[in-house]
């Protein structure tokens, strides 16, 4: 039996795998042992804990009101994405710089000199703006429909 | 029996969305692959941009062994270095927020899947996979909260995210080259919206689609684009600040005047007092040449030069070039004994605390014609939240290590 079917049986991949996960434990080891070296428990919980809380509660939260939101929009399937994208963008934004915009991050102003005051409402007129492109994109996208139909039929009158 | 297993996330058919497929998630794999190759390339040169090598006070990360192997003495030219990778680092590191987030939704039935392991190779490719997701995550809250200032992340952000930083590539890198050859070949087979076969992120089940994968691989690209818009401009002045809308030291400057520009610490957040800074203040320059003492008069009565300067802060919000006058470094360093071959400088602050009160600069830097103990800014005297009465500015070097309101220069032991 040749070597590379060996490791493939016991393995269960080829020997290029083995190697490059061994080199990379290796490696990770290394700066492991020196991102644990301070407070190994809260660096555990915070980088395990990231990949939980985005795997088990952000994806489910935000696909669940995905789903909620398909099923009003039952009847229209056409409209879902004209309120999606918006609020997936306003998301996004309130995910990023939440710190700011709640105002939690109380250094910010006695260290920059700057009031944090203005985010909270630059995110919402942002969403507010968000929403207006939306509803025009819809307004637009009615209209050319609609003259597309008109178009197609023929004359009532005659 | 069935049924029931067909409504657990461990089951192909739970999971519906036609957008998923293996095309879908080779697109953001590779975005992702040239974007993190950027975020780690410019994270190393800003490390090294601290000089940590040079002194035990610049270095956050003494227990660092080989991972400083790359070390260097960090150029002062051309002046805008830092601005550029630590902008470069920062702003892309937030616009490839969505492109990570669609990746992980893309893969996120994997995470699912049973049995847990098919054997011992699959095992080890399951938990390099949390060291992989776990890494991104960790590098990317870290250095969002780190600008914003919120330091809820337990420890200190420079060996957390630099450590964290080697972590996530090992296992990055792995991952990049045990997939990148099936990302390009499912890209090069067929279309985004066709099939692939045996598409194993493919839903057997999918429901109707309500976007296309293009339509879907828009949206990630707008939320980078809002994200780009609102946040690129803390990398300069005037109107484009103003567009920063979302991002710190965006929107506006602190201030008007010659002295407007962006603070990244103020006087009274660094415990410096007008007591500290005013009459009574003398800088001491400490060489072979015993302790000198210098009064502000003394420094002004000097050769003063100027040097167009930026700010530029690990944070990734920069200032465009200030008009910074004041003494020379390479003329300090000949008062205190070294009147040829400019030695390395270790700096002192009067500031109460910050890590980086006291901070050393290498012989190139200190022998940089543009590097200046600046005394005035664009004109007038330095306000003191921009280190009156006297501040180290130096070309392409990180902020921390302007050092502001100066109290001590010792010229050769660092």
């Amino acid at each position: 039996m040749n070597p590379r079917a060996v490791v493939r049986r016991l393995y269960g991949e080829g020997p290029l795998h083995l190697l490059l996960t061994a080199a990379s434990f290796a490696l990770a080891g290394y700066a492991g042992v020196r991102l644990l070296a301070g407070d190994a428990v809260g660096v555990v919980v915070w980088f395990v804990g990231a990949a939980l809380v985005h795997d088990l509660v952000l994806v489910p939260v935000y696909a669940s009101a995905d789903r909620l939101l398909c099923r009003f929009a039952d009847r229209r399937p056409g409209l879902v994405n004209f309120v999606r994208v918006p609020v997936l963008l306003s998301g996004l934004l309130l995910l990023v710089w939440f710190p700011l915009i709640t105002r939690q991050a109380e250094r910010y102003e006695p260290a920059s000199g700057l009031s944090p005051d203005v985010f909270l409402g630059n995110w919402l007129l942002i969403t507010a703006a968000l929403f207006l492109v939306s509803a025009f994109w819809l307004v637009v996208r009615t209209v050319r429909l609609r003259r597309r139909q008109t178009k197609g039929r023929p004359s009532a009158s005659h | 029996m069935t049924t029931i297993l067909a409504h657990t996330p461990s089951s192909s058919g739970y999971w519906r969305s036609p957008v998923r497929g293996v095309r879908f998630t080779a697109v953001l794999g590779l975005v992702l692959l040239i974007g993190i190759t950027v975020l780690f390339v410019t994270g190393l040169l800003s490390y090294a941009a601290y000089n940590p090598d040079l002194s035990p006070v610049n270095d956050k990360t003494p227990g660092k062994g080989l991972l400083g192997f790359y070390l260097f003495a960090w150029p002062t030219g051309p002046h805008w270095l830092y601005r550029l990778t630590q902008g470069l680092h920062v702003t892309l590191g937030i616009v490839l927020v969505p492109v990570l987030l669609a990746k992980l939704w893309s893969v996120v039935p994997k995470l699912f899947a049973l049995p847990p392991a098919r054997s011992l190779g699959h095992a080890l490719e399951r938990i390099s996979l949390l060291l992989l997701v776990g890494g991104a995550l960790f590098e990317f809250v870290t250095g969002l909260l780190n600008i914003q200032l919120e330091y809820l992340f337990p420890g200190s952000f420079y060996p957390l995210h630099f450590y964290g930083a080697w972590v996530f590539f090992a296992a990055f890198l792995t991952h990049a080259a045990l997939r990148m050859p099936q990302a390009v070949r499912v890209l090069r087979s067929g279309r985004l919206s066709e099939a692939s076969p045996g598409d194993p992120l493919e839903s057997p089940a999918p429901s109707a689609p309500t976007i296309s994968r293009r339509g879907a691989l828009a949206v990630v690209g707008a939320g980078s684009l809002v994200l780009l818009i609102t946040s690129v401009g803390r990398s300069f002045d005037g109107p484009l600040r103003r567009l920063a809308v979302l991002a710190p030291h965006g929107v506006d400057e602190p201030g008007s005047g010659p002295g407007g520009f962006q603070i990244n610490k103020t006087a009274a957040a660094a415990g410096v007092t007008t007591a500290d800074t005013g009459e009574n203040w003398w800088l001491t320059v400490s060489g072979p040449a015993g302790n000198l003492r210098l009064t502000r008069r003394d420094l002004m009565a000097m050769d003063q030069y100027s040097a167009a300067l930026p700010i530029a802060c690990v944070e990734g919000w920069s200032t465009s070039d200030q008009r910074w006058r004041g003494v020379r470094l390479s003329d300090l360093a000949v008062l205190a004994g070294y009147p040829d071959g400019v030695p390395g400088l270790l700096v002192e602050s009067m500031q109460r605390s910050g890590p980086f009160r006291r901070a050393a600069l290498r012989d190139n830097q200190v022998r940089d014609p543009s590097s200046l103990l600046a005394l005035q800014v664009n004109g007038e005297d330095l306000t003191p939240d921009h280190g009156y009465p006297a501040r180290i500015i130096v070309p392409a070097a990180p902020g921390v290590l302007n050092t502001k309101w100066v109290s001590r220069l010792t010229f050769g032991s660092l």
